[in-house]
């Protein structure tokens, strides 16, 4: 009887093409509606574009082409400067779902499933019956190889059409070309908004967009260097689940269940691969092939139950305060905002996943005062445009307090309103998204605690933003009546009673009675090399601007007897230190430290330094310490609370 | 005119330079002290029944910006009095505004700042705005009544005016200057005086012949009377003996229009006995009138509300009558207007209204 059930139920088992695949999932992937298709394609073309310049150490120079006929038909050029791709693997990229060189790595990068780019060949030919063309070139002197496909949905194969060798004049790149159904009108702005998103996280790319009207968008790059390379390294053992662990052991060429650890794992030294095997009660010389099931789960077990150091975070490839405030600023320029401040936390981990925050704040200018804060999230240089309400950043972002700092928010709670921009990034080996279409990012402890964390130092740099706007009015009132009205003052009581003008030395410092230190940002033009050497290669049309940042800060002791203490300036971490004045004592990555041993009263001391490596406005404000003084008697610069 | 001695006057305004020029050299930040010029510090003053500022002072120093500025502009303010005593000239106050454009760092940035300086000058010097040969802008109020004053007209010569027989029916205007050398009163043939707040009212007091049949002189304040008029007021009701009644519409602004007649302006309080009638009293239109007469009314606003409220604090006002008034008031919710009377007819106030009040508060008999 249950035989021929079985056999019954054989004749509906067989196998799913990836065209049904797709049909039932193409909202996970990204595919939903007529506008989201639109995006999500331009959006897999472009990360790949970057992927893979990044991996061949090029600067970017990106291409993008919409063409737009009536009947609702949109084809989507993408065209990169990239290393190419081999013609043996063009069917397999192009033609094959769930095919890519970054599943399995442990590094940061925008691709992380295999799907992308053979989701949007697939999409393309379900809606339009057109196939892909594709043409890449790898080297200089060689033709570069054109190739038409479709994938052959039964098999989740490439099937060509046809493909040619043809003369391409780029030295280098890729270019696909794919026909799909869209809806342009309404999707315009968000391929609008994803570029120039793009552009912010990737300040080293430069992207060019052609609308189908002809219009063409620049989003230039801002920095000539490439991001730091994202090393891979080997899995953590608290990210590794069971059965990785398993296949891991199958494939290893190691003997030993301590040298397996070892080398198959990240953070593994001998001390700690000792202390597990112990733990786990597990023999260290046992061939790992020879395990059983148990004596993995009991490994496993242990693995987080010992404390393992996190994993090296050269996989990462964070973008830094500098340059994010840099992009910032670029693309907020017609707003002219009143103040643009980072903040980047150090490495961490998520299951064992190294992961690192950085945030940006944009405040005031032209921005609407009315209407919630624009939040821009991003998760491996990739903007995050759909679903906003269900990402964690949106969530971290809502449970801070906001109101201190000129934002209304009802109850403390929520998206806050008023004139702002919230930018938040996250780099990790991998990113927990909440689908497969890549939109939002799941709520893991961990990451949310961070972004928290980020923020709320970001808020702290606001509040001292508009404390020192105040305290400079302050300051300015008092410069005022020391220096214009009070002489006028004197004058004018002398005169009205024919006498002579009395000294006013000694009641100035008794009004103002503190140490007074006022500072300049300038900028000065060179025309010598910029001091750090950059990576570009080809990028060298357009030389930038090179300029020494000046830092010039006056400090006058307006106290009536002498002073002696230390006056840090804190230095962006990117700049090279060139000339300052008077002798330092301590000059660190971070910092700038002299120490005054005895500032008499009414005497004043000029302190300045210089900063190269970094461009115009990359440190337009001095952040000012002192130690050893009472802070009170200090206008200028806050209390100095360590390194 | 009269020349007057102005050496005094001189030797208060040069020592505010003393004090300031002492302060810097002796190492001390300059300061200036005077009275707290707000409704918390004014005092009944027994002796001259009426309020005067008390004991609470306010210091200007130069350790913040507005104290030095404020210093500043008195020092500036004090030289330009100086000037002007010296070459024999006067200005208005608003000219004194125009002429601060050139002071540069002691200019002003709006004229009540500038009339605000010059009323804290009086209070630090003790002397009076005609010390310093400054004037207001405002044109006096206008009287109509049995008597005679002898003005001293620029050309030196005094004219004798009758207020009935020598004006038109505008009445006589009251000069800035209502001091002795300016005006006397000869003589006077009346049993009181009505201070009317608005010229409708007054024209229409007038043209009844109140003056005349009930032996009235009016006078109109034209809403929060100018310090002339109330100085005018003070020393016909004295030299003359006559009481005053204030008559007004029936609203907080008003009963401050009555308290500065009477008691003395808080802005003004170092010179109430100067400009102060404390026998004054109050006529109507009262909120017991509303009531009585069922005149029209208009519902009170926020404001209203608010000025009625802070009546109630007000030490001008915590006498019964008012108290009670005021409540009255805040529970009605309504105010009204002194015209609101012409509801029973143009000759109602002239004929039945003001006989009533003016009996019962026993200034007429019936
Ligand atoms: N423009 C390109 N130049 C060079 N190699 C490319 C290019 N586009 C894709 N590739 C290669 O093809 C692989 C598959 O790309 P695909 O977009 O399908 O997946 P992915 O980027 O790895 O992951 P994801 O599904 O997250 O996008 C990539 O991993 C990369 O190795
Ligand atoms: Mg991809």
């Amino acid at each position: 009887m249950s035989q021929i059930i079985a056999e019954e139920l054989a004749k509906k088992q067989k196998e799913i093409s990836v065209a049904e695949f797709f049909e039932r999932n193409k909202h996970i992937l990204g595919f939903g509606n007529r506008t989201r298709a639109l995006i999500t394609s331009v959006k897999e073309g472009v990360d790949n574009a970057l992927d893979a310049c990044e991996d061949a150490s090029i600067l970017p120079d990106i291409y993008v082409e919409i063409k737009n006929h009536d009947d609702g038909e949109c084809i989507i050029i993408v065209e990169d400067n990239g290393p190419g791709i081999i013609k043996q693997q063009i069917p397999h990229i192009f033609g094959r779902l769930l095919y890519g060189s970054r599943f399995h790595a442990i590094r940061q990068s925008r691709g992380q499933q295999g799907i992308g780019i053979s989701a949007v060949v697939l999409y393309g030919q379900l809606t339009t019956g057109k196939h892909t063309k594709i043409i890449s070139k790898i080297e200089q002197d060689r033709p570069a190889i054109i190739t038409n496909l479709v994938i052959d949905t039964n098999k989740n194969r490439a099937e060509i059409i046809n493909t040619d060798t043809i003369h391409w004049d780029k030295q280098n790149g890729t270019r696909v070309e794919v026909s799909i159904i869209a809806d342009f009108k309404r999707g315009k702005k968000y391929v609008y908004d994803y570029l120039q998103s793009t552009s912010i996280v990737n300040p080293h790319a430069r992207i060019t967009y052609k609308e189908p009207d002809g219009t063409i968008h620049i989003f230039e790059r801002t920095a000539e260097q490439l991001p730091q390379k994202a090393e891979e390294i080997k899995p953590h053992p608290y990210g590794v689940e069971l059965g990785t662990l398993i296949k891991i052991a199958k494939n290893t060429k190691a003997r030993q269940l301590n040298s397996f650890l070892k080398t198959e794992f990240s953070s593994m030294g001998d001390r700690t691969s000792n202390a597990v095997i112990e733990k786990a009660g597990l023999d260290k010389n046992i061939n790992p092939k020879d395990m059983t099931r148990d004596q993995f789960l009991a490994l496993h077990k242990t693995f987080k139950e010992i404390k393992i150091m996190a994993p090296s975070t050269d996989c990462l490839s964070p973008i830094g305060e500098t340059l994010i405030k840099r992009s910032l600023k670029t693309e907020t320029q017609e707003i002219s905002p009143e103040f643009i401040i980072t903040s980047s936390r150090p490495p961490s981990v998520h299951s064992g996943n190294p992961f690192q925050v950085e945030v940006g704040l944009v405040y005031g200018g032209n921005l609407p005062k009315e209407g919630p804060v624009k939040i821009l999230r991003f998760a491996n240089r990739i903007p995050l445009l759909y679903q906003q309400g269900d990402c964690l950043i949106t969530q971290a972002i809502s449970s801070i307090d906001w109101r201190r700092y000129g934002l209304t928010q009802p109850a403390g709670k929520g998206i806050p309103t008023g004139p702002a921009i919230f930018m938040a990034h996250i780099s990790s080996t991998q990113i927990p998204y909440t689908s497969e279409s890549k939109e939002a990012i799941a709520d893991v402890e961990e990451i949310e605690d961070e972004v928290k964390l980020a923020f709320r130092e970001c808020a702290r740099k606001v509040q001292k933003h508009i404390n020192k706007k105040v305290s400079r009015v302050k300051t300015r009132e008092k410069f005022d009546l020391i220096t214009r009205i009070l002489p006028e003052i004197a004058k004018k009581s002398a005169h009205m009673l024919d006498k002579p003008v009395p000294s006013l030395d000694p009641i100035i410092t008794k009004i103002m009675d503190v140490v007074w230190i006022e500072d300049v940002v300038e900028y000065e033009k060179v025309n010598r090399k910029p001091v750090q050497t950059t990576l570009a290669q080809e990028g060298a049309e357009k030389p930038r601007e090179n300029v020494i940042t000046k830092s010039k800060i006056m400090v006058v002791n307006y106290k009536r007897n002498s002073q002696k203490f230390n006056l840090y300036a804190i230095i962006p971490k990117d700049a090279v230190v060139g000339t300052v004045t008077p002798k330092p004592i301590k000059i660190t990555s971070n910092y700038i430290k002299w120490s005054f041993d005895s500032i008499p009263p009414a005497e004043k001391v000029d302190v300045s330094f210089e900063l190269a490596g970094l461009e115009k406005g990359d440190f337009d404000e001095n952040d000012l310490y002192v130690e050893n003084i009472n802070p009170a008697y200090v206008i200028g610069a806050d209390k100095w609370e360590g390194d | 005119m009269v020349n007057k001695d102005y050496s005094q006057v001189l030797t208060k305004i040069d020592m505010i330079a003393e004090k300031i020029y002492n302060d810097l050299q002796e190492t001390k930040i300059p300061y200036l002290n005077l009275p707290t010029r707000t409704k918390a510090n004014i005092k009944f003053d027994d002796k001259l029944s009426v309020w005067k500022y008390g004991k609470s002072s306010t210091e200007r120093n130069a350790k913040s910006l507005d104290g030095a500025y404020m210093i500043l502009r008195t020092m500036y303010m004090a030289d330009f009095i100086k000037e002007m005593i010296k070459v024999k000239k006067s200005s208005t106050l608003r000219e004194m505004y125009y002429i601060s454009e050139g002071w540069d760092l002691a200019k002003f940035h709006s004229q009540d700042e500038s009339n605000l300086l010059a009323e804290d000058l009086e209070v630090i010097t003790n002397c009076m705005r005609e010390d310093f040969k400054l004037r207001p802008e405002e044109d006096g109020a206008r009287v109509i009544g049995n008597l005679t004053i002898d003005e001293m007209t620029r050309n030196n010569t005094k004219k004798k005016i009758h207020c009935q027989d020598d004006v038109g029916d505008a009445g006589y205007s009251i000069p800035y200057n209502v001091e002795k050398d300016k005006i006397t009163i000869k003589s006077c043939d009346a049993d009181f005086i009505v201070a009317i707040e608005t010229g409708g009212m007054f024209d229409r007091l007038v043209e009844n012949g109140f003056d005349k049949s009930n032996r009235a002189v009016l006078v109109h304040l034209k809403g929060q009377p100018a310090r002339s008029t109330r100085r005018f007021i003070k020393r016909l009701s004295t030299e003359k003996k006559l009481p005053v009644l204030v008559f007004t519409d029936c609203d907080p602004w008003s009963y401050r229009i009555f308290a500065s007649v009477a008691y003395g302006a808080i802005k003004t309080a170092h010179i109430s006995e100067y400009l102060a009638t404390p026998s004054s009293q109050y006529l109507g239109v009262t909120p017991s009138d509303i009531e009585n007469y069922e005149l029209p009314t208009d519902t009170l606003t926020t404001e209203d509300i608010g000025a009625l409220k802070s009546e109630l604090t007000d030490p001008r006002f915590q006498d019964n009558f008012w108290k009670g008034e005021i409540k009255l008031q805040l529970k009605m919710g309504r105010k009204s207007e002194q015209q609101a009377l012409a509801k029973y007819g143009l000759d109602y106030v002239t004929d039945t209204y003001l006989p009533e009040k003016l009996s019962e508060m026993g200034i007429i008999k019936k």
